[in-house]
């Protein structure tokens, strides 16, 4: 289970994050909407635990651990993975090899022997596959010329082969055809199960149509503005959030 | 933050006592009186055995030395250095006549330096371990051993000999094959090419022979090690590697020495001879010690590489990783006079703490349609100061040549430094030279990416800063790349906090 509470962050001085609370219970998937700016990808971050989202007041516990305290790299072993908005290119940095350093530390991580390259081809070929990716996209460099909707796919195979407890879905739905959609959504709901929780950032419902999310919040100015089913995501696409944010204020 | 704080500790541990080949080997030696006269030169002469000829050959390099300066040229500073008070013959007393007679200490030391176990056991004169095929179908490596002045060992000669392959101890080629060190020592560096050159060729005691005959693809990967491990020596190893016509070779040369509080000099000089369609790959993993976090101690790395392209379509590439050395002072360089001859040049260079490396490539373009390549990749961190310094000239004739430079810089931390410095003399209209260059940091959008993927601090700039020289890192024989790529890595501990 994730627990955040009264969650308050600052970028570069600058207040974003202004109490925010949230609690995703182990198994359940919920969507996050919310106007341009308004603070998701910057939550994502704070739970992800990039330098320089500073944490001025309130907690975040996943289970029993305080992931506040951690750095990224120890919350990502223990089981957080961030779909980037944006996901980074790595020059001369192969996929394959990437891949499977990330894969192995989890795997250290959870007291699991080491897979070598030829088990981690087997695992990873079979998960292109089911996302329709060519398997020269592992020989290239990480993320480097590929498309939009290519890396967003390839954030989908990381998450798949790291299988983590929750996963962070930052708009990975921008920029995919329908066909894409339906591939990063099926991903998603293979790994649906009671120690998997996941919160989708996004700006569409028809992503959610997809991803049948248990619960949708609105996030306006760095704060849980409304919660609902999945039918708020309908209401927000019909109506837009002018008439929830003029509530909140 | 505990994490941070905690892998910051443990990296300066291992920055603080950490060079890991920093062990050194109590072995008896066998040192020639200090300082460098006449009389010195006569007796490294005379400890080799060598023909008259030698003998006056470096001579005449010690006269001329005696009449040249220090070059100040270069983008490094260093105190002067006291050629009197250095030691220019060592060897381990036990002398190395047959394998059976090789110090356990020794071999030690090459288990330590992490020479393959096959290898260990042929330089152990293990019987017929030089003989039998490899395990899993890996490729042999043929390796010779250079500890301080001698050559300790060369492994699988006998099979090489069966291809007529001469791969052995210079000092024994001068006593098995005189004429054809005769006919190439110094023809391609000659005695008083520079200040170190002419050094070396006055006090040069060891380093490797290689001749590949006529037609013959050398089966297997050379190697040499070379490792400084006596107190106050200087290593002053010369190579010479001869490809004849239309032959082949792959060379490796790998260096540690232990660590230590002063400086030390290794000034080197290797020769390479490509004839008619011959083509030879030199490559070299330098992990010379580069001195403490403050920049005491280390390796003077002060060496002469050229190889001449002969012959016609003559093919010579280097390939350098160079990781150590408190100074690093090196342009291996090609002179292509063979029409159509090619030259390649790829290089990392890495500087961190107070390390300073001035190195690159000369390209000497004589031939028609000779083409040279140079891909250069400098990695500076903490205060290391990365000079990339490269010169490609066109005589007239080069009819057609071409030369593609690309010159890469990346920057760990804002205390450091990278330096590039082409100089291009282009004599031919019809030659073609391109020049690109970049310089960039590690983003932290990519550190980040790599951390929230479970990667470490010190992996992620290690598998960033790979990445960065991949391009050279393919050039590598397959065997040297993951060791090559490791050493990047444990290079860099520490640059990023
Ligand atoms: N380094 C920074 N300095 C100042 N303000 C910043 C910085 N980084 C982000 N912000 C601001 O924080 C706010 C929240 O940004 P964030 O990226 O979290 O929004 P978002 O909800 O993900 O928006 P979008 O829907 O456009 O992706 C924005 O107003 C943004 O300009
Ligand atoms: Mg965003």
């Amino acid at each position: 289970m994730l627990k955040i509470e009264n969650l308050h962050a600052t970028v570069d001085g600058k207040q974003i994050l202004n109490g925010l609370n949230l609690t995703i219970p182990a198994g359940e998937i919920h969507a996050i909407m919310g106007p341009n700016g308004s603070g998701k990808s910057t939550l994502s971050y704070v739970l992800a635990g990039r330098d320089g989202y500073e944490v001025t007041e309130g907690s975040v516990t996943l289970g029993d651990i305080d992931l506040l305290a951690m750095e990224p790299e120890e919350r990502a072993v223990a089981g957080v993975f961030l779909a980037f908005q944006a996901p980074v290119e790595l020059p001369g940095v192969g996929n394959a090899n990437f891949l499977r350093t990330a894969l192995n530390a989890v795997r250290r991580a959870k007291g699991e022997a080491e897979i070598d390259a030829i088990q981690f081809l087997k695992l990873a070929r079979a998960r292109m596959k089911v996302l329709n990716m060519p398997d020269d996209m592992l020989k290239r460099p990480v993320n480097v010329g590929f498309s939009g909707g290519e890396k967003k796919r390839n954030e989908m195979l990381q998450m798949a082969l790291l299988s983590p407890k929750l996963a962070l879905l930052d708009e990975t739905d921008s920029g995919l055809d329908i066909d894409a959609l339906k591939l990063v959504a099926d991903t998603v709901n293979s790994l649906r199960g009671p120690a998997f929780s996941a919160l989708v950032i996004t700006h569409y419902q028809r992503l959610l149509t997809h991803i049948v999310p248990d619960r949708v919040h609105v996030l306006s100015a760095g704060r849980i503005v409304k919660s609902g089913g999945p039918e708020l995501a309908e209401e927000l696409e019909a109506s837009g959030y002018g008439a929830i944010q003029a509530a909140a204020a | 933050m505990a994490a941070v704080t905690e892998t910051i500790e443990a990296v300066q541990a291992v920055n603080d006592g950490g060079y890991k080949w920093g062990f050194e080997t109590d072995i008896e030696m066998d040192f020639a009186p200090k300082g460098l006269n006449e009389d010195i030169v006569r007796f490294i002469s005379a400890k080799k055995k060598e023909p008259a000829w030698l003998l006056e050959w470096r001579l005449k390099a010690y006269r001329h030395w005696l009449t040249m300066e220090v070059p100040h040229w270069a983008a490094v500073k260093h105190p002067p250095i006291d050629f009197q008070d250095a030691y220019y013959y060592a060897a381990p007393k036990q002398g190395p006549k047959s394998l059976d007679e090789v110090d356990p200490e020794l071999l030690k030391t090459y288990a330590k330096l992490g020479i393959p176990l096959k290898e260990q056991a042929i330089l152990a004169g293990v019987e017929g371990a030089g003989d039998s095929p490899s395990e899993g179908g890996r490729m042999p490596i043929a390796v010779d051993a250079v500890f301080d002045s001698v050559s300790v060992a060369t492994s699988y000669k006998e099979r090489l000999a069966k291809d007529g392959i001469v791969f052995c101890a210079i000092s024994e080629a001068v006593q098995t094959h005189p004429e054809l060190v005769q006919q190439y020592l110094g023809s391609v560096v000659p005695q008083g090419d520079n200040y170190y050159a002419a050094l070396n060729s006055a006090v040069f005691t060891d380093g490797s022979f290689v001749y590949i005959p006529k037609g013959v693809k050398c089966p297997m990967e050379l190697s040499t090690y070379f490792r400084i491990n006596a107190k106050s020596t200087g290593q002053f190893e010369r190579t010479l590697i001869i490809a004849d016509e239309g032959s082949k070779v792959s060379y490796l040369e790998g260096c540690t020495a232990p660590m230590r509080d002063e400086n030390q000099l290794h000034a080197a000089v290797v020769e390479l001879v490509a004839l008619d369609d011959a083509s030879i790959k030199y490559s070299t993993v330098q992990n010379w010690y580069p001195g403490d976090a403050e920049g005491k101690g280390g390796i003077y790395n002060f060496v002469t590489k050229r190889a001449a392209c002969r012959g016609k379509r003559s093919k010579v590439s280097w390939t350098q990783v160079e990781t150590g050395s408190a100074i690093t002072w090196k342009y291996p360089s090609c002179l292509l006079i063979g029409d159509d001859s090619v030259g390649e040049f790829y290089s990392v260079a890495i500087t961190n703490n107070h390390q300073q490396a001035d190195t690159g490539t000369k390209m000497f373009h004589i031939g028609q349609r000779t083409r040279s390549t140079i891909v250069s990749k400098g990695i500076s961190a903490g205060f290391g100061q990365n000079t990339y310094r490269g010169l490609v000239k066109i005589s007239p004739k080069a009819a057609g040549a071409r030369n593609f430079t690309q010159c890469d810089s990346l920057l760990i931390g804002d205390q450091c430094g990278a330096h590039t410095v082409p100089y291009i003399e282009n004599r031919c209209m019809t030659a073609k030279v391109e020049h690109e260059a970049t310089t960039s940091r590690i983003a932290e959008d990519q550190l980040f990416y790599c951390r929230s993927r479970g990667l470490t601090q010190e992996d992620a700039v290690g598998m960033i800063v790979n990445g960065f020289c991949r391009e050279v890192l393919k050039e590598l024989p397959m065997e040297f790349a993951v060791e090559a790529q490791k050493l990047l890595q444990i290079s860099l501990e520490g640059s990023v906090g």
